[in-house]
């Protein structure tokens, strides 16, 4: 029994390895044991099921998307962290070859599918409905579906880390070293259902937002009046739709190699690792520019809102986005420059990476100049806008040069590489994630948030971030190559990746900061009770700050691209606020256990095929069933709001 | 606060200063900043050229940035014009759609042309070198076709003499790389790739994979030795008498996952480059650094089989 | 009103066809395009992934030698005169005809059933001669091409049972009929991609 006892605790607890995993675990239990004890005592279960687990409301779904977003930027940044301290000295023997190997695998997949994609999601969902006048999203059971998905996928992740062994193969996961062969833990499968699932989660909402803007716009909201981050999410989710499959398919016929062993990506039979390698990065460069577009939009909103002027050149704007967005298809091949492939094509696809910096450059002179003669505000969110200038002109201009095919060629899988994918990144992307957060932090939970200890963040996030990834792209000419758990004394590269490390835990300390500030605002909570508390200009804030949850109690008219601005400049707001006899019933979606569960049985389904455990599998796929087909024979998915009920929530606050 | 931005960027500004001179400074441990032969020096020139045309726009924007934040920021008595309507200006914008428009073009066509150019070595004298490149779990196999003699984990060359190096694998994909001398090309199963470098100076260089292939990968490292080709016809001389043939058995141990240090052969077994790349069902990347006669693209037409270029 | 724009539903169609009457259904279609796009990437993918690998046989059976004419066309002919059928439906159901929606439909499901079983008596007269998924790379990709198709079309016939279950109970209502013309566009667009198979998997197969 003991033994019996034993043989599991090595084998999927990985009892054995140590006490990093000895205390994950332990802290597993702990947490585990609190939300449930906490659940109880404040007699909260009846309120998260009915106000979260079954909500359809697009609200709601984004607070729980940014909610997880933060805590798998968390997990990524501890990962992030105990790769940096490995590597703060030569010869270190802190971790493991396998175990760093495992984490930077989870930092790399985490952070991208697991932090940004989330968070992005979270943005789309509580502004896109919002700034286009729409009640909800067009499919607003598809976009609960869409969360499970993504959530359960995250669990199934995250769950490697304790139970059987995570990853070990890098977030890009190159066959044949992923096959069985070469590894054949659960691990790799872990990876591959983990994002799958994830991903079939992402398609969705990518649809389900095309749809939205399309067709749920308020009616005189033409596509050019749109406001710029509508128009970042109608880029993204292009993209995501155009992308998406071709991870799928990657993914899915890696899981086919390893579970019914055919032989696309093997060593074997025929097998070819280099359609494992394109299929990757048909999607994996377009994901670059999923995630960073809705970034772009935000930077677009809080640059106009905070300089209290108009964006300079909208038509502009728009076309780099579409153009962003089409060229993300044609320079894949520049992650595999080194790959044998022709000068020719080498030259075709170093080109056209090269004028992916046309349109964002022609983006960064259009923010430039909406400050120009304008009044700028240094609010958080415009702080973390004029951070990701700097760093996104320098990651730019070395992604201009990793684009030069022949330098590519000394630059490639080297720290230079990984500097200036970090810095696009986390300039790109986090900032402007961090800034759309905070500017629509009122929006979503109707209050502010602490400037002092944000500022602290910002500052120490930033210097960190320098501090952090300038002496990498130095690293890389001293020919460090990425993905190396240690490296020997005498090849100097020790100093630098000291300071590097320094930076890093500055970026451990700003986000700590940001968790304070959180946690300080929430304590001392300055309420927002104008619903505009940035002054700003379009439609999202001429509603209350939280918005009801049928958001618009009539449906405004829209005349112009900043409409909430320009109504506040000729003292009409009046025009955009409900009358009392125009309130009719409205019909809102019914909340839904289903979506819960959906993901539930994706879960189930999951891990049955991770652990081969068919049976689980199974049952699993039954459940997916049952709520595909419990959906299909559905009626009434709908429930009517009375206009009375909304005549008293508008009269409540203050609005008729 | 408002004076944030500024001490921002001296921040900024600061670790810029720190990271050019790093990167521009002495110290021969910066490989790709001091090339040891010509491959290396054409990357270097494409390398420095695209860094001074990005510069030519990052540097303003820069300036710029700094100059708008504070010239524009919202203090009551800031007497800077303020225009809140003004949101368009065709001029400005041909401005700044043409000026990267410029400068792409310019580095594309700077571009194509030096990775066009680097396909071949430049016609010399010298008759080139080959040497089949082989990946390992995880160490790194040589083996000179001429000289029918081995090595693993280091490489002796002649100076001035271009080298053909033939790339696979026997083992998850790697990448060949010795920045001292060149770029980087994968090392993959069931293929074949080249790459041509050439070593001006000598001089004992750095090497590593470069493509991350398991638990032993930190380990990849191997050093390429360059010395004059009288030196190195001795060295190979001095290899055939005294070293011991790599034999069938002998090649199949060192495929296993493990780690060793530098091993000498006399001798390797006939043809097995080639039957690594074609043991199951491989092919050559036809298109890949093409050089001069190669002895592997007949090896398609020995099998009978197609090249397929993808 | 519902949470499509106001505009929308004030002006809603009283013309037009029966399906796009509604326009909360009507929004459902557009999605419902969207999702064909990302699902023929998906195809675009597997069809992409099998050109690469097609001449990849390790020694093992090509397609020249696997591929049966006369099978895989009574498998095109039962697919195409599902579709005509379908669209047949499509059409009842515009003039309101539920009995003959429920005719055609039935029709349709029974050729589809008739290609399923054509598939899978190809697939396991090829196993039988040792073609397994395991034996090389092409015939992985063969399988999993066609095999996706295959499970495709066998989900659209799970669904278009589901969807006459619903308009046997609820008749031809904006919801069922726009259900209906859904389920009919995936089945066409399931006919289209197997046009591609037929020409760039079998026909080229038994050509080249």
């Amino acid at each position: 029994m003991s033994e019996a006892l034993k043989h599991f605790a090595d084998t999927y607890l990985m009892w054995n390895e140590g006490y990093l995993i000895w205390i994950s675990d332990i802290l597993i239990v702990l947490a585990s044991i609190g939300i449930v004890a906490a659940l109880t005592y404040f007699k909260k279960w009846k309120w998260l099921w009915r106000n979260w687990l079954t909500t359809v409301d697009h609200k709601k779904i984004g607070i729980m998307y940014l909610l997880a977003a933060l805590l798998m930027f968390f997990r990524g940044g501890v990962d992030a962290l105990l790769l940096r301290t490995q590597l703060a000295q030569p010869g270190e023997h802190f971790l493991s070859a396998e175990h760093y190997d495992q984490i930077f695998t989870t930092h790399g997949t985490i952070m991208i599918l697991f932090m940004a994609m989330p968070f992005l999601f979270a943005l789309f969902n509580i502004v896109v409905p919002l700034q286009i006048g729409a009640r909800d999203v067009a499919f607003p059971y598809l976009n609960a579906i869409s969360f499970w998905l993504f959530f359960f996928g995250a669990m199934i992740f995250n769950l490697s880390f304790v139970f059987g062994g995570s990853p070990d193969a890098g977030w890009t996961s190159y066959p044949p070293l992923t096959e069985l062969g070469f590894d054949s833990g659960p691990g790799e499968n872990y990876y591959l259902i983990g994002v799958q699932i994830s991903g079939i989660g992402s398609m969705a909402t990518g649809i389900n937002f095309i749809a939205t803007i399309l067709k749920l716009r308020a009616p005189g909201m033409k596509l050019m009046r749109m406001p710029l981050f509508t128009w970042s999410t109608l880029a993204s989710c292009i993209v995501i739709i155009f992308a998406f499959p071709a991870l799928a398919i990657a993914l899915a016929l890696l899981t086919l190699d390893r579970i019914i062993g055919t032989d696309f990506f093997t060593m074997y039979h025929g097998g070819d690792p280099m359609m494992f390698i394109n299929l990757f990065w048909v999607w994996g460069h377009p994901e670059v520019y999923i995630v960073v577009l809705p970034a772009f939009g935000v930077y677009s909103e809080v640059v106009a809102t905070f300089t209290r002027k108009r964006i300079f050149g909208y038509s502009s704007m728009v076309a780099s986005l579409m153009l962003i967005a089409v060229i993300s298809y044609f320079v894949w091949a520049h992650h595999f420059f080194t790959m044998g492939a022709g000068a020719d094509v080498n030259t075709f696809f170093a080109v056209a990476s090269m004028m992916v910096g046309i349109p964002t450059g022609v983006k960064v002179f259009n923010w430039l100049f909406t400050m120009f003669r304008g009044r700028i505000r240094t609010t958080l969110p415009m702080l973390w806008t004029l951070g990701f200038i700097p760093n996104f002109a320098i990651g730019g201009a070395t992604g201009i040069m990793l684009a030069a095919a022949p330098g590519d060629y000394q630059y490639h899988n080297s720290y230079f590489l990984i500097a200036h994918f970090h810095q696009m990144l986390i300039g790109g992307v986090v900032n402007g994630m961090l800034a759309g957060m905070y500017y629509w932090w009122p929006k979503m939970f109707g209050f502010t948030l602490n400037e002092r200890l944000g500022k602290w963040a910002f500052w120490i996030f930033n210097i960190g971030f320098y501090i952090c990834f300038m002496p990498q792209y130095a690293l890389g000419f001293e020919g460090m190559q990425r993905r190396m758990y240690t490296y020997p004394t005498d090849m100097g590269w020790g100093s630098l990746n000291f300071v590097s490390t320094i930076g890093a835990y500055l970026m451990g300390i700003g986000f700590l900061f940001i968790v304070w500030q959180v946690l300080y605002s929430l304590r001392h909570m300055e309420k927002d009770t104008t619903g505009d508390p940035w002054d700003a200009r379009t439609l999202e804030w001429s509603l209350p700050s939280p918005a009801p949850h049928y958001n618009f109690a009539v449906i405004p008219t829209i005349s112009d691209r900043d409409v909430w601005w320009e109504a506040k400049e000729h003292h009409h707001t009046s025009d955009l606020l409900p009358k009392v006899d125009q309130i009719e019933d409205v019909h809102m979606p019914k909340n839904s256990a289903r979506p819960f569960l959906l993901g539930l049985s994706f879960f189930v389904a999951g891990f049955g095929v991770i652990f081969n455990w068919y049976v689980l599998a199974f049952v699993g796929l039954a459940g997916i069933a049952a709520c595909l087909i419990a959906r299909a024979l559905e009626d009434e998915e709908e429930y009517v709001l009375p206009a009375e009920e909304i005549v008293a929530t508008e009269q409540s606050l203050g609005r008729v | 606060m408002k004076q944030g931005v500024w001490r921002r960027w001296s921040a900024i500004s600061i670790v810029a200063t720190g990271a050019i001179v790093l990167t521009s400074g002495c110290g021969s441990k910066y490989f790709v900043l001091h090339p040891a032969g010509p491959v290396g020096e054409k990357e270097l020139h494409v390398i420095l050229w695209s860094a001074v045309l990005t510069l030519l726009v990052i540097v303003p924007v820069l300036m710029l940035l700094a100059w708008i934040v504070w010239r524009y920021r919202d203090r009551p008595n800031n007497k800077a014009k303020y225009t809140p309507e003004w949101s368009e200006s065709r001029l400005l914008e041909i401005v700044w759609w043409g000026i990267p428009i410029v400068i792409i073009g310019i580095l594309g066509v700077y571009t194509g042309k030096v990775t066009f150019a680097l396909t071949q070595p430049p016609e010399k004298d010298a008759k080139p070198l080959t040497v089949y490149v082989t990946s390992l779990d995880w160490k790194w196999l040589f083996q000179y076709p001429g000289q029918k003699i081995a090595t693993v984990n280091y490489l002796n060359i002649p100076t001035g003499v271009p080298i053909n190096f033939e790339l696979t694998s026997d083992a998850p994909m790697n990448s060949f790389w010795v920045p001292s001398l060149g770029g980087q090309e994968y090392t993959m199963p069931g293929m074949a790739t080249r790459l041509w470098l050439e070593a001006d100076k000598p001089g004992t260089y750095y090497g590593h994979g470069a493509n991350f292939t398991g638990s032993g990968f930190a380990d990849m490292s191997f050093h390429v030795k360059a010395e004059s080709p009288a030196q190195f016809n001795a060295w190979v001389k001095s290899v055939r008498a005294s070293a011991h043939p790599l034999t069938t058995a002998g090649y199949k141990q060192l495929r296993k996952p493990s780690t060793v240090g530098d091993l000498t052969f006399s001798s390797f077994p006939p043809n097995l480059f080639n039957n690594t790349v074609w043991a199951e069902g491989g092919r050559y990347m036809q298109n890949s650094m093409p050089s001069m006669s190669s002895t592997v693209s007949t090896l398609g037409k020995n099998r009978g089989l197609t090249n397929h270029s993808n | 009103m519902s949470i499509t724009p106001a505009s929308a539903s004030h002006h809603g169609r009283s013309h037009g066809p029966l399906e796009y009457r509604d326009p909360h259904q009507a929004v459902k279609i557009t999605g419902f395009w969207i999702f064909l796009a990302t699902d023929m990437l998906l195809f675009g993918c597997l069809f992409a992934t099998y050109l690469v690998l097609r001449t990849h046989t390790d020694g093992g059976p090509t397609a020249a030698h696997l591929f049966d004419v006369p099978g895989f066309t009574a498998e095109t002919f039962a697919l195409l005169t599902s579709s005509f059928t379908g669209g047949l439906a499509t059409l009842a159901m515009r003039n309101g005809n539920r009995k003959w929606v429920m005719i055609w439909m039935v029709l349709t499901m029974l050729l589809g059933l008739t290609f399923i079983g054509l598939e899978v008596q190809e697939f396991v007269a090829d196993v039988g001669q040792g073609a397994t998924a395991h034996r090389s790379a092409f015939l992985s990709a063969f399988y999993t091409l066609v095999g996706t198709h295959g499970t495709h079309v066998s989900i659209g016939l799970i669904w278009m049972l589901l969807t006459l279950i619903q308009i046997a109970r609820r008749g031809l209502t904006a919801k069922t009929a726009r259900k209906l013309f859904v389920v009919n566009l995936y089945w066409h667009f399931l006919d289209v991609v197997w046009v591609f198979i037929f020409t760039i998997v079998y026909l080229s197969g038994v050509v080249m």
